[in-house]
């Protein structure tokens, strides 16, 4: 029974900030990679690694530091945030250090602890920088502007394994779509929030669905046509079905027509039979999709796909143990598509589920975030933003596990990436200003007896 | 809004559990099926990434492991392989296993229950045993002087101890490395085509799988038959023996190559290798009486499991009277494997009693604890223990009186049988030599070993003297390194 009367203001009852709870967790969340990072060196090895020390030093002192810009500029923000991603990032390493250990001279984990340690880096900065989340709101168009930029410029650059989505120079290689992605994010939340009622309540009817004027709904489509086009242009699929997805749902959230989710739903379908039937690339990927063992009965030997599989089986509920697989059978992307087939095999079904939950929690974590912010553009936001780490991670999971056809994406945190880990710190970022301000500017409601 | 961030949550949610339930899918219901495709490599990866238990034979260490540094990372060697090809087969990364190394498999490589001190902890841990050893029943001097014997003619030698059925000595000529094509490499993959497309068939196993006429060596089971049906009882007793003889029912006259066979006693018949008394003899025992007693020896049945497969011996079981005839004399289609030839002089020796042959003496795990041993079974009786010592006589006649003189050895009461086959089409084939025998030293009871040998190509003219002068001197060889190695 609720016992304040209606004209009465709720009391002002805070949240509990939670930061000595944060740095509780923090503590698992480095030990578990250092521990795995040992056994990776007994398995293999017979002894522990001598870069232990250094290894586990760096990824605590990288925490703490993290640890620190939100305990001094965003003490309300939800404590999970930060360990989940500092676990997976260390899990990331750990898995990446495992595979390096087979294929000598070609050592990836150091560059992925640099780029992790940029990413904790900027994740410090944007914390410490932005101190309203509602600022980014202010640069939509600039953000849409930047991020047609960061996507196009790669078609001037050779292609790699087939996709023209890297900028290269010299040993140095970026991903520019990544960070497209959080600004395109940027530009839907700041152009849905700032067009929402347009969108709703203008426009002619047709049947059940009141389509918006093209003036209101024109940019943001044309946005994400250009967008679409140009990742096919460069066979990024990956990257093309997460702008759709993110996009199809940001329109939901912002309009609350479910007639959207039908149009999305059934666009996508008919896009993916016409890109799948027509584009060689794309279509290869169905057919492995369809048949994965296909080359393993005709003599032409297992696939990418198809040893990705093996991995997983191997792995069976309790995984061989980290450093006892063979997943390296992969070859070229068991390090980054594929690395989950690494965690699966060397973790098993139990590992991978683990994984599985700390994704869901983290976008679970976005989400609330998103429930709680009362500012159409904070909503728009942490929803986009969760919605960007569970669509990935259904996208490339599904993939390698033969769910869904395989297009090629980082797998948040855990793959080799440096674009990729930038960006995920970033959407971290994020996540904790908008999560700091649903926390404090949302007081809870004090319990019912 | 907030309604739809919830759809989206649940959305989100589903599609989370779509990969959970797929996880499931692939990990737990669709992993032993992956497991066991043939072009997943993790089990070829698993198996060869330890030692591989070894095979010995008496103290001899028969087989070895060499670290590649490679995926496939130990490789099997072998200490004497062609000599112990026959016996140990081989383990390839690329071609698979055969023979002890086929049959002692999970031993050798680990993986066998019995190795495993705590299994359910085992199967958790996913840890495996180190590689068990097999022990041959092979005596290595045996072994080592049938190969040398032979000394690179085609044929086969199979000695065993006739009272157990332990195989002491199993050789095929020519004969192939094991280690040449124990790997992966493209060099494996080539000394496999090599050995494979060899008109010499070395990968064959002559001993045990491949079978011949045993021409006038077949004579014992035929006295055997004889004896039991009763149409002979005194072996001394003169015969009632044309020569020629002229075979019933056609106009074909048999002959011999010894001269003194017309009406010679069964034991003289036997001593000189006279066709005609044989012939007629089968003849005169009948198609059921000459079935049974052939089938008692082992013939028309799969042959025994050593643990490794014989292929089984032959005896026509629906004939007229030329053919019983041919047969009765080890012609026709009447064939053999030299194991099953062996076993038929073992019974003589052993009173009438075939022991099953076997090749693994025991099972140890990698500290040599056994894990499992042979025991010496009875396959069948041939005969009575009457019939096996009215043979026994017969037999070391042969050796002292007979075609069978290259296997005598002073101090050793040598039994044996001489057979030179025809085949081909009207007998245009090089001739195979035969001998087979037991031996044991004078005044003992028991016969420690029976031999059977087969030479491919014995140049001979006279079809008897050739098993004597080819196939007689291999097996008194091995009589010797049998007896004088204890």
């Amino acid at each position: 029974m609720r016992t304040t009367t209606a004209d009465a203001p709720p009391p002002a009852v805070r949240r509990p900030e939670r930061r000595g709870a944060e740095l509780a967790l923090l503590v698992p969340a480095v030990l578990i990679p250092l521990y795995g990072y040992v056994e990776v060196g007994l398995a293999r090895r017979g002894a522990v690694p001598p870069g232990v020390a250094g290894y586990g030093g760096t990824l605590a002192g990288l925490a703490g530091l993290a640890h620190l810009a939100v305990r001094l500029r965003a003490r309300n923000a939800d404590p999970l945030l930060l360990p989940i991603a500092v676990l997976l990032n260390g899990l990331g390493l750990v898995l990446i250090y495992r595979l390096d250990l087979q294929t000598p001279g070609r050592a990836a984990a150091p560059t992925q602890m640099m780029w992790s340690a940029l990413g904790i880096a900027l994740f410090t900065v944007v914390v410490a920088a932005l101190r309203d989340h509602r600022v980014p709101a202010r640069y939509g168009y600039l953000s849409m502007a930047v991020a047609l930029v960061l996507m196009v410029v790669p078609v001037f650059f050779p292609a790699v394994n087939g996709a023209r989505i890297w900028i290269r120079v010299g040993a140095f290689s970026i991903q520019p779509g990544e960070f497209a992605k959080i600004l395109l994010a940027v530009f839907f939340a700041a152009y849905l929030a700032a067009n929402r009622h347009a969108l709703v309540f203008t426009g002619r009817r047709v049947w059940r669905l009141r389509l918006p004027t093209g003036r209101v709904l024109g940019p943001v489509l044309a946005i994400w046509a250009v967008s679409v086009g140009v990742l096919v242009i460069e066979t990024d699929l990956g990257t093309s079905l997460l702008f759709f997805g993110l996009f199809v749902i940001m329109l939901y959230v912002a309009t609350g027509r479910t007639g959207w989710i039908a149009v999305g739903l059934l666009l996508a379908v008919a896009g993916a039979a016409v890109v799948g039937s027509l584009e060689p690339h794309v279509h290869g990927r169905v057919t492995a999709w369809l048949h994965p063992l296909a080359g393993t009965t005709t003599g032409q030997g297992a696939g990418q796909l198809a040893q990705a599989l093996f991995a997983f089986g191997a792995g069976g509920l309790l995984g061989a143990g980290l450093g006892q697989g063979h997943s390296i059978l992969i070859g070229f992307a068991a390090r980054s598509d594929f690395i989950l087939a690494t965690a699966g095999e060397e973790l098993g079904l139990t590992g991978l589920t683990v994984l599985f939950l700390l994704y869901a929690l983290l976008a679970a974590r976005g989400y609330r975030a998103g429930l709680a912010l009362r500012d159409p553009f904070g909503r728009l936001l942490a929803t986009g933003l969760a919605a960007i780490l569970s669509l990935q991670v259904f996208v490339i999971a599904g993939g390698v596990t033969d769910l869904i056809p395989l297009t090629g994406m980082a797998m948040p945190f855990l793959a080799q990436g440096g674009s990729s880990v930038v960006t995920n710190w970033i959407i971290i970022a994020l996540l904790i200003r908008l999560s700091d301000a649903a926390r404090a500017h949302h007081p809870a409601r004090p319990e019912t007896p | 809004m907030i309604r739809c961030v919830r759809h989206v949550t649940v959305f989100c949610a589903l599609l989370l559990a779509a990969l959970l339930v797929n996880a499931d899918r692939v990990q737990f219901v669709q992993a032993p099926s992956l497991a066991r495709n043939p072009a997943n490599r993790r089990s070829l990866i698993v198996r060869w990434d330890r030692p591989r238990g070894d095979i010995y034979a008496g103290p001899e260490r028969l087989t070895g492991s060499r670290d590649t540094g490679g995926r496939l990372r130990y490789r099997r060697t072998y200490t004497a392989g062609p000599r112990y090809a026959p016996v140990t087969g081989y383990a390839s990364q690329t071609f698979g296993t055969t023979l002890l190394e086929n049959a002692g498999d999970a031993v050798l490589s680990g993986t066998d229950p019995r190795l495993a001190p705590v299994p359910l902890w085992q199967a958790v841990t996913r840890a495996q045993a180190p590689g068990g050893r097999v022990r041959a029943t092979v005596s290595p001097a045996a072994q080592k002087a049938a190969f040398d014997a032979l000394g690179g003619r085609t044929g086969a030698v199979a000695a065993l101890e006739p009272a157990t059925g332990r195989i002491l000595a199993l050789v095929s000529s020519p004969s192939y490395d094991p280690g040449s094509f124990a790997g992966a490499g493209p060099a494996d993959v080539a000394a496999w085509r090599r050995l494979t497309a060899d008109p010499g068939r070395p990968l064959l196993n002559r001993a045990i799988r491949q079978t011949y006429p045993p021409g006038s060596a077949f004579k014992v089971v035929t006295a055997a038959a004889a004896l039991e049906s009763g149409k002979v009882t005194d072996p001394e007793a003169a015969t009632d023996s044309p020569d020629p003889y002229q075979l019933p029912g056609t106009t074909t006259r048999l002959a011999n190559e010894a001269d003194g066979c017309a009406d010679a006693s069964l034991r003289r018949a036997l001593e000189l290798s006279c066709n005609t008394v044989f012939a007629k003899l089968g003849v005169d025992v009948g198609l059921p009486a000459m079935v049974r007693t052939a089938e008692s020896f082992g013939f028309d049945a799969a042959g025994p499991a050593i643990p490794s497969r014989v292929t089984g011996s032959v005896f026509d079981t629906a004939m007229d009277g030329a053919q019983l005839a041919l047969s009765s004399v080890g012609q026709y289609d009447t064939r053999a494997t030299p194991l099953q030839m062996a076993m038929v002089a073992a019974a003589v020796a052993n009173g009438g009693v075939v022991m099953a042959p076997y090749l693994i003496d025991q099972e140890t795990d990698a500290h040599g604890s056994v894990v499992a041993v042979t025991r010496p079974t009875v396959l069948h009786r041939a005969m009575s223990a009457r019939t096996a010592g009215l043979l026994q006589r017969m037999m070391l006649g042969v050796v002292t009186d007979g075609t069978g003189g290259n296997a005598a050895i002073p101090g050793v009461e040598v039994g044996g049988k001489t057979g030179t086959a025809q085949h081909g089409v009207g007998n245009t084939g090089t001739p195979y030599a035969w001998f087979i025998c037991w031996a044991r030293p004078k005044g003992a009871s028991a016969a420690p070993v029976a031999v059977a040998v087969v030479v491919e190509d014995a140049a001979a003219d006279r079809a008897d003297i050739s098993g004597g002068g080819n196939a007689a001197p291999v097996a008194k060889a091995v009589i010797s390194a049998v007896l004088g190695g204890g």
